[in-house]
């Protein structure tokens, strides 16, 4: 039986009630007699709290409950910590780990602005807020550290105490004869590389809302998060219930990007004051609120240098990395090792010496961010190729041909683990390939004229590549289960959640093919424990991958199971049994056809007999996904800069990638579109700003700028298709590979239109006061030297 | 201290009695239960709860709701019909239905907000460049899109409805705005 | 994100949103269009104890051209006048393309953008540039407030907290006047990092004999590019001079630095600007008979 609808861009089944405004997102929600709170939060990055004192806020009008650390204590457990070092890691590379948890309430230190000291309950939340700013909270201000070098130091104010500094996570990582490379190597280029704080900021902020119904002792609780399960295990440990006595439940979500895969405290305070209050508690997180205290992301500094021939074949690379991990090390190993072992990507470099640092700050928590680590990495990786190219007056896209991997070196095994533990081998792709597509699509040769033949007339066109490869779809597994209702009609349950990717369509069309029925008589549930108890959730470009694959394996088993019954009721061998379009017939006898619901009831026992078979028409399979799928691609931009006012426009931008085989080619699209957007808003405009106090000062959208359709350009996609070996259905992560290239593509592009001032691009965003700053730094250098020459 | 305020919300008389400092987004999504009408930032950047008010398009969190006394608001829910009891698909907007084709949304989140205002832009523009489409969508931030299928969307939209405009309120749109021409052009 | 609780008071006549305003001086805050000052009361950074709509008001909703002068009233919201513009002022059309989005002009009043008195606001400069004058009703009556006494600093005018603006009057450009607008800002619809208008009329010899320039974002306030208006007043508007007038005017200017922008480089994207909404200007200049 071919695939029907796997490779079709099937019109989405969510569609229609998003559109309608009938979605239901976590504030939409309304419960009966419900209540709604507001938190009290650090307006210091660095103190020792004294107190807390409810004061005149108990009394204000509309208070339920003013709720400090003493009032919830039974249930102040630590928060979860992720990024543990793995087996098969630990026993590669030495790395020194430090993870203290946060609480969800903070009892004694502060350490970045936004964390939660109190928690106002009110009949309203703008009653909850009038109450809020009446907690009293006696601080003493401690210094903070915002810088991550600096406070990699000795002698930096340290952030938890019984470390002894700020370092969390150390490391070094590597192969090959690195010194030896850098001492023989005809060209040898190094610069310092930094990566900006920026953020995913979906639309919808978070929220929570919780429901104690004392009855049967049960929670109920919906949350904007990407991990139902993993929120549901946070609240097993802290509230000490059965993990079936508490139901997570993630309805329409509004992005999450990887900001709602992280573990927060407000998962648990407003559970726990729907207990301790006996009322239904909600809490829609505001905007200001999501700026200072939903995680952060992004944030490193590499000190990289490369080491090549002439002909510019590359021999080592060199990398010491610093990544802030904000004010607690959550994450553990992720970020740091993400970092690492997506630094090389397409390049073929023989020897590699790291050394990374993940360090804790004064500001708030970092957590995985669509890419996490890996656009920061890649960035670095193509500012030091750029700069190599210059070095060897090579064409950039030239220099990379000679360097990438192709079809024939794969599988290609790099000389380091991946973050799993497992060996990082790409499994399937062309990353030369990938840029001759690119370079093809954009007509690289007549951009390259047009730019010659502007420039005389003050016109600054540029042009910036870059390449990534992406471990995609990180396990341990996602599970499905597939069953049949009586009406023939089928239920995928998952725990992957969808957070607008798709998964209602994308895995119904997975399902629909295996089971052999129309895609409208398959609904998918995602983001409810109760609908399949073990869980990972959507996050790390993983869903296609491991919850596509559990469903195809599930549901052929349930077809299976059809095909036995309704080899019954036919009376024929099931070897000669088809079901297509929902009918299940004899091979060849087409009369012979009858509906799944005739099946399905055919099997069920009644007085007269037993059912012709059993009727359990449903299967849950976990597939193991023990390492991760190889996504790759090579991102172009086309930019033109203003060089009166530093103004970038972006012209074009093209991607040629391979996520192996689509599964429903719009919708990969959009999603590379989205991270492109994403990519932008990192490469021109978006960053997190803390003053050397630790005060935010991006606060509002009208400080932390996310591009609009008038920043991001038309994006053009060139799919190449390399299968991954990986998997039942061959196919790749894609959810976040849009956002890892577009600020090395565009820092690329902006450096090459200024090339005639000699502008190095070493920072993003590239805001216009950026870009006429590296354009006078420039100047400055140029006249410096023409003194020091004329000295 | 409450006053009351009474509305036109979708063709249908609403009345209701708010906080002064009550939104008008918040009133349609507490007190009216439309909670299609979405909030996203609430000082006025990121569009998602773009409404109509008579006609044209304002954001309803920076609207009090004692301001919309004695006015005329479309919400998303007001676009199409909503379905019979068991009709399970009933018919879109045009817009809705172009945004669909073309996969002019992820998440759906900002998505209210840019239909309306499409349908108030389309009005004034009906053959609008892709040019004027991004400048009318860049007062509406979308994070999933790349705004790309967004473009596309409204330009299927505005094929479909030439010539075939459903009214909507029997309210007449202005007529479109001309820009100016650039120096030196004659 | 709620406001602090506010008393609301809806006058129907500007003799009884005076009296509100002189009963609750400071304390009271007019909301017009209210798309500056809801989000500050959103935010809680503005927390007046009365908000006094004048949405209510009668007769401050006209847009009539008296002689040159265009009179706006206080309730004229940005998208009236964007409509009226493009076909009879395309320099206050294009200033306010980008001013915020539709939405926002579909409520925000022009008078309302000119009191909140944003450095960084387009519609400031225009009136700056257009000779503008600010009527003004208060507890003696009504007094008039030229462009240049209008603005003190950032989100302060001279406009007392008892008084009423009522309309604002802008001298159109005649029909041989050019102008010129140039504004860089991080997105489409932001406030602007550094903004210019001009305005140049040429006599029959081709000298200037009228030149407005006004700088935005550069400053506590916006201000007039007085070197750059006496560079160029009588003389022929040369490329070269024009170069020289703008960079005059951005000489003079001593620009806030914030986190998008340095004060250097809004000295230097002004004289840019400015040279750009010059030339504009002439461009677009018609010359007398």
């Amino acid at each position: 039986m071919g695939a029907r609808y796997f490779g079709a861009s099937v019109p989405r089944k969510e569609d229609p009630r998003l559109l309608r405004g009938q979605g239901r997102y976590v504030d939409d929600i309304k419960l009966p007699g419900m209540v709604h709170a507001a938190f009290v939060r650090s307006p210091h990055a660095h103190a020792r709290i004294h107190g807390v004192r409810a004061g005149a806020a108990a009394s204000q009008p509309g208070v339920v409950r003013v709720l400090a650390w003493d009032d919830l204590a039974p249930w102040m457990k630590p928060l979860p910590l992720f990024g543990a070092v793995p087996p098969g890691l630990a026993a590669r590379v030495a790395v020194t780990m430090k993870q203290s948890p946060p609480f969800a309430i903070c009892r004694d230190v502060v350490r970045h602005v936004g964390e939660i000291v109190a928690m106002v309950v009110a009949e309203s939340r703008a009653h909850a807020e009038d109450a809020a700013e009446q907690v009293e909270v006696d601080y003493e201000p401690i210094a903070p550290v915002t810088d991550m070098i600096a406070a990699a130091e000795p002698g930096a104010p340290v952030i938890h105490a019984d470390w002894g500094d700020n370092v969390a996570v150390h490391f070094r990582a590597g192969f090959g004869d690195v010194d030896g490379a850098f001492r023989e190597a005809a060209v040898r280029v190094r610069d310092r590389i930094d990566v900006q704080r920026y953020v995913g900021m979906p639309i919808e902020t978070r929220g929570v809302i919780a429901w104690w119904d004392p009855r049967d002792g049960s929670l109920t609780t919906w949350n904007s998060t990407q991990v139902v399960h993993f929120v549901q295990q946070g609240l097993v440990a802290a509230l000490g219930l059965p993990a079936h006595k508490i139901r997570v439940i993630a309805p329409d979500v509004g992005g999450g990007f990887g900001t709602k895969a992280n573990g927060y405290p407000e998962d648990l305070l407003i559970p726990a004051a729907a207990i301790a209050c006996r009322r239904p508690v909600k809490w829609t997180e505001d905007r200001r609120e999501h700026m200072m205290a939903s995680a952060h992301a992004r944030h490193q500094v590499h000190d990289i240098e490369i080491a090549a021939r002439r002909d510019g074949s590359m021999l080592a690379v060199r990398d010491h990395i610093w990544v802030d991990l904000g004010a607690y090390n959550t994450w553990g190993i992720v970020l740091p090792y993400n970092t690492v072992a997506h630094l090389l990507g397409p390049h073929r470099v023989p020897a590699l010496a790291i050394e990374c640092r993940g360090v804790v700050t004064s500001k708030t928590p970092n957590a995985p961010y669509r890419g996490a680590g890996r656009p920061e990495t890649v960035f670095a990786m193509d500012r030091i190729v750029d700069r190599l190219a210059r070095e060897l007056s090579m064409d950039p896209a030239e220099l990379r041909r000679r360097n990438y991997l192709t079809a024939a070196d794969l599988p290609y095994e790099l000389g380091i683990p991946y973050r799993d533990g497992n060996r990082l081998i790409y499994d399937s792709g062309d990353f030369r390939a990938n840029l001759e597509a690119a370079l093809e699509a954009a007509g690289y040769a007549r951009m390259r004229e047009e730019q010659e033949a502007l420039r005389p007339q003050g016109i600054y066109r540029g042009i910036g590549i870059s390449g990534y490869v992406e471990g995609t779809a990180i396990g341990p597994y996602e599970g499905a289960s597939v069953r049949m209702d009586i009406s023939g009609r089928a239920v995928v349950a998952t725990g992957a959640c969808s957070q607008g990717q798709g998964h209602e369509t994308a895995f119904a069309q997975v399902a629909a093919d295996a089971l052999g029925v129309p895609i409208d008589w398959v609904t998918v549930v995602g983001g409810d424990t109760a609908a399949i108890p073990f869980g990972v959730g959507t996050f790390a470009s993983r869903s296609a991958v491991n919850a596509g694959s559990s469903i195809h394996v599930a549901a052929g088993k349930v077809r299976d199971k059809l095909v036995e019954a309704a080899a019954a009721l036919l009376e024929a061998a099931p070897e000669d049994v088809e079901i297509a379009d929902g009918l299940a017939g004899v091979q060849g006898s087409p009369e012979s056809r009858v509906p799944l619901e005739r099946v399905i009831r055919a099997s069920l026992p009644t007085f007269a007999r037993a059912g012709a078979v059993s009727p359990d028409f449903e299967a849950t399979v976990y597939h193991h996904q023990p390492t991760v799928t190889y996504t790759s691609a090579v991102h172009l931009a086309h930019v033109e800069v203003d060089a009166g006012t530093g103004a970038i426009r972006l012209l074009r931008y093209v991607v040629a990638h391979d996520c192996g085989r689509l599964i429903n080619p719009v919708i990969v699209e959009g999603q590379i579109h989205g991270g492109v957007a994403q990519g932008v808003g990192g490469g021109l405009l978006e960053e997190m700003v803390y003053d050397d106090q630790g005060q935010l000062l991006t606060g509002t959208f009208m400080d932390y700028l996310i591009p609009t359709a008038m920043e991001v350009p038309p994006i053009e996609t060139v799919h190449l298709e390399y299968p991954s070996p990986r998997n039942p259905l061959g196919v790749k992560g894609i959810g976040e590979g849009g956002a890892i290239s577009p600020p090395a593509a565009l820092a690329g592009a902006v450096e090459d239109a200024l090339a005639p001032f000699g502008v190095r691009v070493r920072r993003t965003p590239l805001g216009p006061s950026t870009v006429l700053g590296l354009i006078a730094e420039a100047e400055a250098r140029t006249a410096e030297g023409q003194t020091g020459r004329g000295a | 201290m409450t006053r009351a305020v009474r509305v036109v919300v979708n063709g249908e008389a609403h009345e209701g009695a708010v906080e002064p400092r009550t939104s008008l987004a918040d009133f349609l999504r507490e007190d009216l239960d439309l909670t299609g009408t979405h909030v996203g930032c609430e000082h006025g950047v990121c569009g998602a709860c773009t409404v109509l008010l008579d006609g044209e398009p304002i954001r309803a969190c920076l609207m009090l709701a004692v301001q919309a006394d004695g006015r005329s608001i479309t919400t998303i829910e007001g676009l199409a019909p909503a379905g019979a009891p068991g009709d399970a698909d009933p018919p879109l907007h045009p817009i809705q239905e172009a945004f669909r084709a073309h996969h002019g949304l992820q998440c759906g989140y900002c998505t209210p907000g840019i239909v309306l205002a499409t349908h108030a832009f389309l009005r004034e523009c009906p053959e609008p460049g892709a040019g004027d489409i991004r400048e009318m969508l860049a007062g509406h931030l979308c994070r999933c899109t790349g705004y790309h299928f967004i473009v596309e969307a409204i330009e299927a939209a505005a094929r479909a409805l030439r010539g075939s405009r459903p009214p909507l309120d029997g309210a007449e749109g202005p007529s479109p705005i001309p820009r100016a021409s650039p120096p030196g052009g004659v | 994100m709620k406001p602090a609780p506010f008393a609301y008071e809806a006058p129907a006549s500007v003799p009884e949103a005076l009296e509100l305003l002189a009963r609750h001086g400071d304390d009271a805050k007019v909301l017009a269009g209210g798309q500056s000052l809801v989000p500050m009361l959103n935010l809680r950074l503005a927390r007046p104890a009365v908000v006094v709509d004048i949405n209510g008001v009668g007769g401050l909703a006209g847009l009539a051209l008296r002689g040159g002068t265009l009179a706006v009233g206080a309730l004229v919201r940005q998208r009236a006048l964007e409509r009226w513009a493009a076909v009879h002022a395309p320099l206050c059309a294009e200033a306010l393309r980008h001013l915020g989005h539709v939405a926002i002009r579909t409520r925000g009043t022009v008078v309302g953008s000119l009191v909140h008195a944003d450095p960084a606001a387009e519609l400031p400069a225009v009136f700056l540039c257009c000779d503008g004058a600010l009527a003004v009703h208060g507890p003696g009556g009504e007094r008039i407030v030229a462009a240049g006494a209008l603005f003190q600093g950032p989100l302060t005018t001279s406009v007392g907290s008892e008084e009423l603006a009522v309309e604002a009057r802008l001298a159109l450009p005649d029909e041989r006047t050019g102008w010129g607008f140039s504004e860089v800002a991080r997105r489409h619809g932001d406030f602007a990092l550094a903004g210019a208008v001009a305005l140049l009329r040429r006599d029959a010899g081709g000298s200037a004999d009228h030149v407005r320039l006004a700088l935005f974002g550069v400053g506590g306030t916006p201000v007039r590019g007085a070197a750059a208006e006496a560079e160029l007043l009588g003389r022929e508007p040369t490329a070269a001079r024009l170069r020289e007038a703008a960079r005059a005017a951005a000489a003079a200017l001593d620009p806030p630095a914030d986190i998008h922008a340095t004060s250097a480089y809004r000295r230097r994207a002004a004289a840019v600007l400015a040279e750009r909404a010059l030339a504009a200007a002439l461009a677009r200049a018609g010359r007398a008979a």
